[in-house]
């Protein structure tokens, strides 16, 4: 790893900087390679601290990654992906945290060979005065025509003193190429909230039910560990 | 079973009820009628502690009756409470409503029927009822319902009101058409049988049908000795399949007639700037 990143890096603009200075320098990334027509699945619930990951995803393989980062503290989960031919990369990211809690993902997938196909659904509920961050960067190559990405990015915020950052950055040089992204920051519905309290709920059940489903999309089909762990992490929250 | 006292409340500071008294036993059915705008829906939001409605004078007192016991779950659906299935810590005596949050109002017997029942995407029908039915039996010291014990419950209020179960398993009101809303709002009821149910507007976005199998609905539910309905409502349609025993007009925040069936037709005949003055 490199010199110390700053406040002017990109990639580190929202970080927790002097806790990244005590975790400098980091581990390398943890490598995955996928060959050619492979299914590959791998989730993690992270610790907090920084967690790279550079992955190479073989023409007509697939990648599914999911993640949890609720940590209270500095968490960073940062993910480099190759698309060749025809490849599939399948991200589902989860962040919870409130307190002083910062935490981000950061990706970047790069489609270099056509007809590769990406998706990307991060959710982050954010509560005290803690910071998310999703940055996703997706690459198409001059050559990659028929490249396919999606990248979906909502945030929610329980008070007013909590951030949410979400920069999805799409760098296109292929012709025919579809890469849709959307990126929402928004609070629990009042109504809905006043409509489980009248049916008997209270504030706290109220609050955790309406979570669960926000993040719920984000870890269909993944492993049970990451609902259950994301649960008790939208219960630790009140 | 409920007695408001002078009522005052606003929203956005401005005043919408302005001295309201109303008092209802338990059997009765009143219905409250008046313009828009004269505060009827404001009187279900203040009585179920929706935020944003303050209350600036006034008292509410809310008496929940002794209720059956409903540890196997049948307690819902056997009809009339009997004496005999009376628990001790059933008994509940007078509570100030307005000190106690919305959750804690449902636990003790109270329910609003929406106008407008809300969307909750991602939320199944029957999560979202286990989880509230539970929390008030929680709250009342009783043991939670199973799933099993719940989904019969379900099934059966469900098939009362001509619902289909996969609609209890979709997510609650997403894609329902207002009909069917409101048609959830009494399965609903029907499930968490409360004491008094004060039902808002529930006969608006329904065709004839509906009307009648909702009406039906509520005489099954609450038409009881130990149970009371205030009904807010426009027009007299809904009034044909539920007899109020008291007919109310609300014009600018006060009740300022009150009658029985009959004031409804009258209303409907001569409007309510003849009747309300």
């Amino acid at each position: 790893m490199s010199a110390l990143p700053t406040r002017t890096d990109e990639a580190w603009r929202y970080s927790d900087l002097k806790a990244v200075t005590a975790l400098w320098p980091v581990p390398p990334a943890t490598v995955i390679d996928v060959a050619s027509g492979e299914t590959a699945r791998r989730h993690l619930i992270a610790e907090s601290g920084i967690h790279d990951f550079v992955i190479t995803v073989s023409a007509g393989a697939r990648m599914n990654f999911h993640v949890l980062n609720a940590t209270d503290a500095y968490g960073r989960i940062a993910i480099d992906v190759t698309l060749h031919n025809g490849a599939h990369f399948e991200f589902g990211g989860v962040q919870i945290g409130g307190g002083l809690a910062n935490l981000e993902i950061v990706t970047t997938v790069r489609h270099i060979e056509p007809n590769a196909t990406s998706r990307q659904t991060v959710r982050s509920v954010l509560g005290g005065t803690a910071t998310g961050s999703y940055l996703g960067k997706v690459a198409v190559a001059r050559d990659a025509q028929k490249t396919d990405s999606v990248q979906s990015v909502k945030a929610m915020l329980l008070t007013r003193t909590a951030t949410a950052n979400a920069k999805p950055e799409l760098e296109i040089y292929a012709d025919d190429v579809k890469c849709a992204h959307g990126a929402t920051v928004g609070e629990l519905d009042k109504s809905a909230l006043f409509y489980l309290a009248a049916r008997g709920l209270p504030p706290m059940e109220a609050q955790t039910l309406l979570l669960r489903a926000f993040v719920a999309e984000v870890f269909e089909g993944a492993d049970p560990n990451l609902e259950a762990a994301a649960l008790k992490a939208l219960e630790n929250l009140s | 079973m409920l007695q408001i006292h002078n009522l005052h409340a606003t929203v956005a500071d401005k005043p919408i009820l302005k001295g309201l008294t109303l008092s209802i036993n338990a059997g009765e059915i009143h219905a409250i009628m008046g313009p828009n705008g004269a505060g009827k829906s404001t009187l279900g939001y203040v009585l179920a502690g929706r935020p944003g409605y303050e209350v600036t004078g006034g008292e509410v007192t809310f008496t929940a009756p002794r209720r059956p016991v409903l540890d196997t779950g049948l307690g819902f659906s056997s009809g009339a409470a009997e004496e005999g299935s009376l628990a001790p810590h059933q008994v509940r005596g007078d509570v100030d409503l307005l000190s106690l949050a919305p959750h804690e109002r449902a636990a003790a017997g109270l329910f609003l029927g929406f106008q407008y029942p809300v969307e909750i995407p991602g939320v199944s029908n029957v999560q979202f009822l286990r989880e509230s039915l539970n929390a008030q039996r929680k709250q009342r010291g009783e043991p939670p319902l199973s799933g099993a014990e719940f989904l019969k419950i379900a099934r059966a209020q469900a098939a009362a009101l001509g619902m289909d179960m996969d609609m209890l398993k979709r997510p609650v009101n997403v894609g329902f058409s207002g009909g069917e809303k409101k048609r959830n709002e009494m399965v609903q009821m029907g499930i968490i049988d409360p004491a008094l149910a004060i039902l808002d507007e529930t006969d608006s976005g329904l065709d004839i049908d509906a009307l009648r199998i909702v009406g039906d609905g509520i005489n099954r539910i609450m038409r009881k000795p130990d149970k009371a309905v205030l009904l807010i409502t426009h027009y007299q349609r809904l009034l044909d399949y539920v007899k109020p025993d008291f007919v109310h007009v609300l014009a600018d925040g006060r009740i300022t007639r009150t009658g029985g069936p009959e004031l409804a037709l009258e209303l409907e005949r001569e409007g309510y700037r003849e009747l309300a003055a």
